[in-house]
């Protein structure tokens, strides 16, 4: 008997003459705390909760926001960012950083990770990717990474900076995934982030910068 | 690295290890500190009673439903799971499971693996059976990382080395990584980031844990707040998840409410810093991610603990740690003195599923059985309720068929058999009983001063001069 | 308790009900049953006759079986479940009566109330006669608070006093509350709060004995934040609890020393105090 029919013999054994419990799921008790009643209230929230682990949120525009972003990584020094121009507001950034002359190298993800994993670990400095939305309940942005902006784009910068639409915040997770409908088809990877990486594992004290990014930027586009 | 890691510690049985972290100044300063921390967080995180409790409901709710169809999720999760292109395998034993990751690696010829934090992986004792397959499988999570470099085993299942001080740890990376002895944490933080970035970049597989197996999509939670795990699932060509049968959940809304509940009652916090949900090795149009995932589902005791409904509910578990930090047993001894992978409340009724309970006599008895386990548990797991039947079957006979656990019985002693024999004698017979208590009360000063080990720490007590029986008598009397 | 409504065989999978609902209390009867218990009966048998007092003060009759021994609890807690019923069994025969029962000590009147019924699943007879008894029984505190509904007339000088309550008693009988209760309508008297109050005192019946060590450590820091916490004087609504620390208190030759509730609040009640 393989290992399989060995173990769900024994669960099914378990359970003999007895009813699959019923689904007493409640949304209200997942979703009523966490109410919040304008775009306004979910974006003030969302920023003190982010404020409170150690992320920079700006508050710009569709049109600012390149603007916006060239500024702080100036004021940082940073001298390339990661970002995928293939995306709407990859062509938007490159396009506007080129009318004013950039100083800071864009690059593309270029090809599969094999070719350019040290590269990406040792040599980009900051990336930018989008989000499909935001949660105000914990201070949370959803990123769903694809083809143009793959999984180690949030990950292995050391700065990461995310845009997210203020349209698209959720009072609370459970509402996001209804809302999009995650379970209809999830993607090979789908990201909650709150903030860069942090670990509390040495006498629980709280040190940024694990593993994952050090510094998280979140620009909310308020007028999208 | 070939070194072997110990199972334990220190040496001798349950007693003479809680003796040694009892005497340990530091180590009980250690744990108390940092238990206090957690438990204050955990107060803040649920603020609101009501909602805190409606949610443990909830959780349980949820919890005892997917057991209730355990072999229906599991049996979707796996289609589901093949669909979207990950591996399903199944193992009895932690051999089997040490086995299956083992032949995985060699098919890619891999030498380096990073783990993200799992504790099925400790229970299989991976790391050991790897590295002596001439196979380095290095914790990735930094309390992890800091246990393994000591060869050690964690003392707590969220923070492993909570043992440890900043202090003890600077010393450990300086006599094993070299360089200057800071204790800044920060400093300290940096070190195993740059050691552990090369290594994430390095390896051949990644292996890590499951917080939670979502049948309907098929997809994996991993919930971290380091990043380690994301890197271990996400850089390395191959990604192996290793977990415990019990960890499915039937659908994605169902893991809403249980998050909640889990990192407010681990940490206090509302969410953590990532929530890493996989469905699926890299497309073909995908540039990043691993080509092959697999996911391991080991049984190990768990579906014997499953088996009787009451034993049942252990397996609601979803790892907080909370009841741990909650106990004034752990609290006082730390992690190590349970000699096993699950240290406190639910260690001491999960372990003896997983290696019989023969092995672990002491588990069920280490309690004051004073509850504030079950009363944090988010998931309602009626924690002292277990210990107590873990208890009855610790004295069961060794014959007895009915046991419900492996290696029962282990406890039964004639003596005390005896002992409680008597005392229910006692306690049946009324005129004995009084007869009892008359004597008792006029013998009182002749009762020894040295009662141990009661008196090891206390006086001994003294019985009163007339029992309550007789003088409620004459009261009763002297009024009719 | 298990939802047996729901799916009633043995293979169920089972949820853990939550206890919202409070308890409804009668109104106050004219008689009672004190079931006195074990530790009470030798070591503080002053407390079970200022109960007595207690309640005879509020007007109540009060019987005292003399057939009346443990509630059971030190095997079942043990796991000599076999020789918790049969002695279970025997109470249940004589406070069977109708008359509510009293008891001063919350985690006995938690076994009664609480666990009783379960001990008896697979005797049906038993099992009813263990609920109406869980259904009568009332812990001291409680009874004096919301059965007696007391007005208690404090005449004794002013007291700082510490708070100590079970953990059985608190998280089955909320006896923390009833206690503050009672103790709050005294107005000589001050409760102070100690440091990490809620947590165990180390007693947990056999558990001293079988993990002294760890119980030792325990009641150490239990007497120590007693100590420290300013209070004259410590009182309980548990004698288990109170063998232990008063033990404890004593050997490090602290000037501290709990009594039971009962005691304290009977004291209180007196002329002169």
């Amino acid at each position: 008997m393989s290992a399989r029919d060995g173990i769900m013999r024994r669960l099914r054994a378990g359970l003999e003459g007895s009813q699959p419990r019923p689904d007493e799921f409640d949304a209200t008790l997942v979703t009523r705390t966490w109410r919040y009643d304008s775009t306004e209230a979910r974006v003030e929230r969302l920023t003190r909760l982010l404020e409170a682990v150690h992320t920079e949120v700006h508050r710009t525009t569709q049109g600012d926001w390149p603007q916006r972003l060239y500024e702080q990584l100036r004021t940082r020094g940073i001298p390339n960012l990661l970002f995928a121009p293939e995306t709407p507001h990859g062509s938007q950034l490159s396009k506007a950083w080129e009318v004013n002359g950039s100083e800071i190298h864009l690059t593309p993800w270029d090809g599969p990770i094999e070719e350019w994993k040290e590269t990406l670990f040792n040599d980009v400095s900051a990336s930018l990717t989008g989000s499909v939305g935001g949660i105000a309940a914990t201070g949370t942005l959803a990123i769903w990474p694809d083809r143009h902006e793959p999984r180690l784009m949030s990950l292995v910068p050391p700065l990461h900076i995310a845009l997210l639409k203020a349209s698209t915040i959720a009072d609370n997770l459970y509402d996001l995934m209804q809302t999009q409908d995650w379970a209809s088809g999830m993607p090979t990877n789908l990201l909650l982030v709150s903030g860069p990486s942090k670990t509390a594992d040495i006498e629980q004290v709280l040190a940024y910068g694990a593993h994952g990014p050090k510094e998280l930027i979140t620009l909310i586009l308020e007028d999208a | 690295m070939t070194q072997s890691i110990p199972v334990t510690n220190l040496d001798g049985d349950f007693k003479t290890r809680a003796r040694h972290a009892l005497d340990d100044a530091q180590l009980r300063n250690n744990f108390r500190t940092a238990m206090d921390g957690l438990m204050h967080k955990r107060e803040q995180a649920f603020s609101d009673p009501q909602e805190r409790e409606d949610l443990r409901d909830l959780g349980n709710r949820i919890r005892a439903r997917a057991l209730s169809q355990l072999p229906d999720l599991l049996d979707q999760l796996e289609q589901r799971l093949t669909a979207n292109g990950v591996r399903v395998h199944w193992a009895e034993t932690t051999e089997e499971a040490n086995e299956i990751v083992h032949r995985l690696i060699e098919a890619q010829e891999g030498r380096q693996v990073v783990k993200g934090k799992s504790m099925v992986s400790e229970e299989m004792e991976l790391n050991d059976y790897l590295a002596e397959r001439d196979i380095e499988c290095l914790e990735s999570d930094l309390g992890e990382y800091t246990v393994q470099l000591d060869h050690e085993k964690p003392s707590h299942i969220i923070m492993p080395a909570i043992h440890k001080n900043a202090r003890q740890v600077a010393r450990l990376f300086q006599e094993k990584l070299g360089g200057e002895l800071s204790d800044d944490i920060h400093e300290l933080v940096g070190t195993g980031r740059q050691i552990l970035r090369q290594k994430f970049m390095e390896a051949d597989v990644g292996v890590s844990g499951v917080n939670f197996a979502v049948a309907e999509t098929g997809t994996l939670v991993l919930v971290e707040n380091e990043g380690n795990g994301r890197m271990s699932t996400t850089v390395p060509p191959v990604h192996i998840a290793v977990t415990g049968i019990e960890k499915v959940v039937a659908n994605l809304r169902d893991v809403v409410p249980l998050l909640s509940l889990l990192t407010r009652s681990a940490l206090g916090q509302p969410i953590t810093t990532y929530i890493n949900m996989i469905s699926g090795p890299r497309k073909d149009d995908e540039r990043d991610g691993p080509r092959e995932v697999h996911l391991v589902l080991l049984d190990n005791g768990r579906s014997r603990a499953f088996a009787d409904a009451q034993l049942r509910q252990t397996l609601n578990c979803i790892r907080c740690g909370a009841c741990m930090n909650h106990c004034p047993v752990y609290t006082r001894v730390g992690g190590h003195t349970y000699g096993e992978v699950y240290p406190g409340p639910i260690g001491k009724i999960l372990t003896p599923h997983l290696v019989g309970l023969d092995r672990v006599p002491d588990h069920p008895s280490a309690s004051s059985l004073c509850g504030a386990c079950g009363d944090v548990c988010p998931v309602k797991i009626p924690i002292p309720e277990l210990l107590q039947r873990l208890r009855e079957e610790n004295v069961r006979h060794p014959e007895d068929s009915e046991a419900a656990v492996a290696g029962a019985g282990s406890r039964y002693s004639n003596r005390e058999q005896l002992i409680w024999r008597g005392w229910q004698w006692l306690n049946t017979h009324p005129r004995i009983y009084r007869l009892f208590l008359w004597g008792v009360t006029r013998l009182r000063r002749l009762q020894p001063a040295r009662l141990r080990p009661w008196t090891d720490y206390r006086s001994a007590p003294t019985p009163a001069a007339r029992s309550l029986h007789e003088q409620a008598r004459n009261h009763m009397r002297s009024k009719s | 308790m298990t939802d047996l409504f729901y799916d009633a065989s043995p293979n169920a999978t089972r949820i853990v009900q939550s206890n919202k609902a409070g308890r409804e209390y009668p109104e106050k009867p004219d008689r009672v049953v004190l079931f006195g218990t074990c530790v009470v009966d030798l070591f503080f048998p002053e407390a079970g006759m200022d109960a007595i007092r207690l309640l005879e003060h509020q007007g109540i009759q009060v019987d005292f079986p003399q057939n009346q021994s443990c509630c059971g609890q030190p095997a079942w807690t043990s796991g000599y479940r076999e020789q918790a019923e049969s002695v279970a069994r025997a109470q249940l025969a004589l406070l069977d009566t109708g008359t509510p029962v009293v008891v001063p000590s919350g985690s006995c009147a938690g076994m009664i109330r609480h666990h009783y019924p379960g001990l008896f699943n697979h005797e049906p007879q038993t099992r009813d006669r263990a609920l109406r008894v869980a259904e009568n029984t009332f812990e001291l505190t409680e009874f004096l608070l919301n059965v007696c509904r007391v007005r208690l007339q404090d005449r004794g000088r002013h007291r700082q006093v510490a708070l100590h309550t079970s953990c059985t008693a608190r998280r089955e009988m909320q006896t923390h509350h009833h206690a503050r209760g009672l103790l709050a309508q005294l107005s000589g008297v001050t409760r102070v709060d100690h440091d990490h109050e809620s947590e165990c005192c180390g007693f947990g019946g056999t558990f001293c004995v079988r993990m002294p060590d760890i119980s030792g450590a325990m009641v150490a820091d239990k007497t120590q934040s007693l100590s420290q916490s300013g209070a004259d004087e410590l009182i309980s609504a548990d004698c288990g609890c109170l063998l232990n620390i008063n033990g404890a208190m004593n050997r490090q030759n602290l000037n501290l020393k709990g009594r039971h509730i009962a005691s304290f609040l009977w004291e209180r009640c007196q002329e002169g105090s």
